[in-house]
């Protein structure tokens, strides 16, 4: 305080000049600006936070976290192991007023199958030592989630029996794995692929066998001779289900065959199959180069791997390429609808009220809730449009097939939501192009709708994309209305695929943002499934920004080749 | 101003001579209106062919109005109407079998702010051929040739065809817009203050280069310039207030102009 009081009398001239100064500024009558820069500060600093809290979490589910293995005091006084990863560390909150404040570890035990619970919180005063063993292993299983172990010893398909101390323990071992993974692929393939077809062409044969019957314009003769074929085809099938079942039963019994057995840490001795191991690690054993190898083979399972154990294992492929092929078909469905009706509300409809009041409407459209857009597409779409079409071209399929949520009608929904920001968007653009080039096509002897055509939409065109942008950059995060027209938390398959007619617009789909909240909060394990939500939360952001960063690419490139008139 | 000093029904100054050129544009008692305001007051005049006829006289005095009905350009606005007739060869634009495109094919336009489609020299050249229909790649290269060459370009541009026209100085430009309006080889060329946006070398070029169309076309210049009027053209018309003033030839109008309006005018005493 006192230097502060002194400075100034130290020096009698300076504070006068600064007055003077600081008059001035206030004269020019912008003291308020950093109000504004404030506002941009803060929006800034939520926006970045965000995703740094999101990328950082996100990227870190994939990282080797180390392995603990604990001595600590039970409640009964008995000294107990248990070895896992720790998720986090906060503070107790004792009943006991009078009780030291302390922490609490939340720890992840894995070995669901055998101890129950795969969580503990753990209180940071009970721990009697720690230390990170090398020979702890960690593994991926088909199902009970991770289990963390060291191995005994490995009975092979042929019978032999490896101990753990065996020098070729460990690639015995990798290699039945290896070989268990090629197996299940094996096993996918027949039972989802072949026997899939199979199945196909039956309910194919089913049709055709109801057809038959109900067409009267056939004599019996006919008839017969119909239903015999169908039932020759049908027996031919089902002998061809029956080899694909024996092959895949057969697999199966391989799978079992291998036992892996191990102990766990509190020194209980369990068996489990190899056929339902999926990866081992030791990350206690781990140099930076392995962790980082098991860092990108982890990102490549994640996106490119089903998911299993409902969703909080393995990869979201289906639901990444769910959300691109539905934004991709609802820009196809709204880029021409909007621009079509903007074309009409800016070029060629008579500018009076009523033009006026639809386009108060349309604006007004955008804040719509979105639920209510999907309950509008539940009951126009899929019951209306859909129920008819089934009515006219399916009536002889056995459940709903256009009749139901499915691909087209979710990207026809959100197409509607996203309607307005494109038509805005685009009278705005058409609206900016100049009277002079207009002028001169007219000149040229151009028909109206030439102009707009050659010379207007081009020019336009920038300004339309940065409409389709904006209405991308919605419709990919919009969840809500989805839920009701065709999202689903597990799709057995793409929308995209090899069987013909190859786009399955009919067919169910999986989408990040709603696997986003099945994860966080529909599933039965919400904390193991935490690491998932914040991985599949950045996934979707990159999704977003890519799409949108790819549209803008091409927007630059169109305002560079229609740049318009410089001056 | 006294009404009865212009009385409009009589075209001022001497009627073309019977042996000189042809009348392209007979302007037949012509009213004009934007709404409720009248623009264009009785209007009589005969534009020669190949002659360059200049329209001056103040800011709203009604020149581009006119000068935008010979190609009808001005049906794009909503509630205009207009009175009387104008003919050119003797058909009325306004006959219901005229077609508007058609009549714009015949009469081509430059605007005064230099407005080259965001494409390739080569495309907004051959742009009026493309919306006829016209696509044979020899045609269009010849057209765009002869095009460029009579808007005096084709040295500057013949290596880069492709580039887009916006890469172009702005003189160049304008006198791209007069390669676009001649491809389609029209009888008259209608000019909109085509330098008003153009520094006084481009200027020249233009002047120049309406010299030498003028062998081709009819050409109808607005300009506020009247050194430009006087250098270039013909015959010149002065308007004020929506009605034409004195219509002569450009020496007689500029030495001796016949209405002290003109007069006052073209010494710059009022404007």
């Amino acid at each position: 305080m006192e230097t502060l009081q002194k400075a100034p009398s130290a020096t009698q001239e300076p504070p006068v000049r600064s007055a003077a100064l600081s008059m001035r500024h206030s004269a020019i009558g912008e003291p308020k600006v950093w109000l504004t820069a404030l506002g941009l500060t803060l929006g800034i600093a939520m926006v970045v936070g965000l995703l740094l809290l999101i990328f950082c979490q996100g990227i870190s589910v994939f990282w080797p976290r180390p392995l603990l293995e604990l001595q600590m005091k039970g409640p009964d006084g008995k000294v107990e192991t248990v070895a896992g990863e720790v998720r986090k560390i906060q503070s107790h909150h004792s009943a006991d007023p009078n009780a030291k404040p302390s922490k609490e570890w939340l720890f992840y035990m894995g070995n669901k199958d055998a101890i129950g619970n795969a969580f503990r919180y753990i209180n940071e005063g009970d721990i009697v030592s720690q230390k990170r063993p090398e020979d702890l292993f960690i593994a991926e299983r088909m199902g009970y989630g991770n289990a963390i172990f060291r191995p005994v010893s490995l009975s092979t398909t042929n019978g032999k029996t490896i101990a753990a101390t065996d020098p070729a323990f460990r690639a015995t071992l990798d290699k039945a794995i290896l070989e268990a993974n090629t197996r299940r692929s094996q096993i996918q393939s027949i039972e989802r692929g072949k026997i899939g077809k199979i199945n196909t062409g039956i309910t194919k044969l089913g049709l055709d066998e109801k057809l038959v019957n109900k067409d009267s314009g056939l004599s019996q003769a006919d008839r017969d001779a119909r239903l015999k074929d169908i039932n020759a085809k049908r027996d031919a099938l089902k002998a061809d289900y029956q080899k694909l079942a024996t092959e895949a039963s057969a697999l199966r019994k391989e799978q079992d065959a291998a036992l892996l057995t191990w102990k766990l840490p509190n020194g209980m001795e369990r068996k489990q199959q190899v056929g339902e191991l999926i990866a081992i690690h030791q990350p206690n054993a781990m140099g930076s180069l392995g962790k980082l190898g098991w860092f990108l083979g982890n990102v490549w399972e994640f996106l490119t791997a089903e998911p299993r154990e409902s969703n909080t294992e393995g990869g979201i492929f289906p639901a990444i390429f769910g959300t691109f092929v539905m934004t991709l078909l609802m820009s196809l469905v709204v880029t021409p609808l909007g621009v079509i009706a903007a074309i009409y509300l800016r070029e060629y409809a008579k500018q009076g009220l009523l033009v006026r009041a639809v386009r108060i409407s349309v604006n007004n459209l955008a804040g719509v809730p979105s639920i209510v857009f999907g309950v509008f597409g539940l009951g126009f779409f899929v019951y209306m449009v859909g129920g008819t079409i089934d009515q006219l071209f399916f009536s002889n399929a056995n459940g709903p097939t256009f009749g139901t949520g499915g691909i087209l009608w979710a990207a026809a929904t959100l197409a509607l939501l996203t309607l307005p920001v494109v038509i805005v968007a685009s009278e705005e653009a058409l609206a900016s192009v100049p009277r002079g080039i207009r002028e001169a096509a007219l000149a040229c002897g151009a028909s109206k709708w030439q102009t707009i055509q050659r010379i207007v939409l081009p020019t336009a065109l920038p300004g339309i994309l940065t409409g389709v942008i904006l209405a991308m950059a919605r419709g990919a995060g919009e969840v809500a209305p989805l839920m009701l027209v065709g999202v689903v938390k597990l799709a057995p398959s793409l929308p995209l695929d090899t069987t013909a007619p190859f786009i399955h617009a009919d067919r169910k789909f999986m989408h990040l943002g709603f696997h986003i909240y099945d994860l966080g909060f529909q599933s039965p394990d919400s904390e193991a499934a935490k690491p998932m939500v914040f991985a599949t939360t950045l996934l979707l952001i990159v999704l977003v920004v890519t799409m949108n960063l790819a549209a803008m690419k091409l927007r630059n490139h169109l305002r560079k080749k229609y740049a318009a008139s410089t001056f | 101003m006294n009404e009865g000093t212009f009385s409009a029904s009589a075209v001022p100054g001497p009627p073309p001579e019977a042996s000189g050129p042809n009348t392209m544009i007979e302007v037949d008692h012509f009213h004009f209106y934007y709404g409720a305001k009248q623009a264009i007051f009785d209007i009589n005049m005969d534009i020669p062919e190949g002659q360059i006829t200049a329209f001056i006289g103040p800011s709203g005095c009604g020149k581009s109005t006119l000068l935008r009905n010979l190609n009808r350009m001005n049906d794009l606005i909503d509630g205009v109407r207009h009175e009387g007739d104008i003919r050119i060869d003797g058909t009325s634009l306004y006959d219901p079998s005229v077609e508007v495109i058609s009549l714009r094919k015949r009469v081509g336009m430059v605007f005064q702010k230099y407005n080259p489609f965001p494409k390739t020299i080569y495309e907004n050249v051959i742009f009026s051929l493309r919306v006829a229909g016209r696509n044979k790649k020899s045609e269009l290269d010849e057209v765009v040739e002869t095009s460029l060459r009579g808007a005096a370009l084709w040295d500057e541009v013949k290596d880069r065809l492709h580039d887009s026209a916006h890469g172009l100085s702005g003189g160049q430009q304008q006198r791209l817009c007069i390669a676009r309006a001649i491809a389609n080889r029209p009888q008259i060329l209608l000019m909109d203050e085509p330098c008003a946006a153009l520094d006084p070398i481009a200027t020249l070029k233009i002047e120049e280069l309406m010299l030498a169309l003028k062998e081709e076309f009819t050409i109808v210049i607005v300009t506020h310039n009247m050194q430009q009027a006087r250098r270039c053209s013909d015959r010149t018309a002065f308007m004020y207030m929506g009605r034409l003033i004195e219509y002569a030839d450009t020496m007689q109008l500029f030495e001796a102009p016949n209405e002290k309006q003109t007069e006052a005018y073209i010494t710059g005493r009022f404007s």
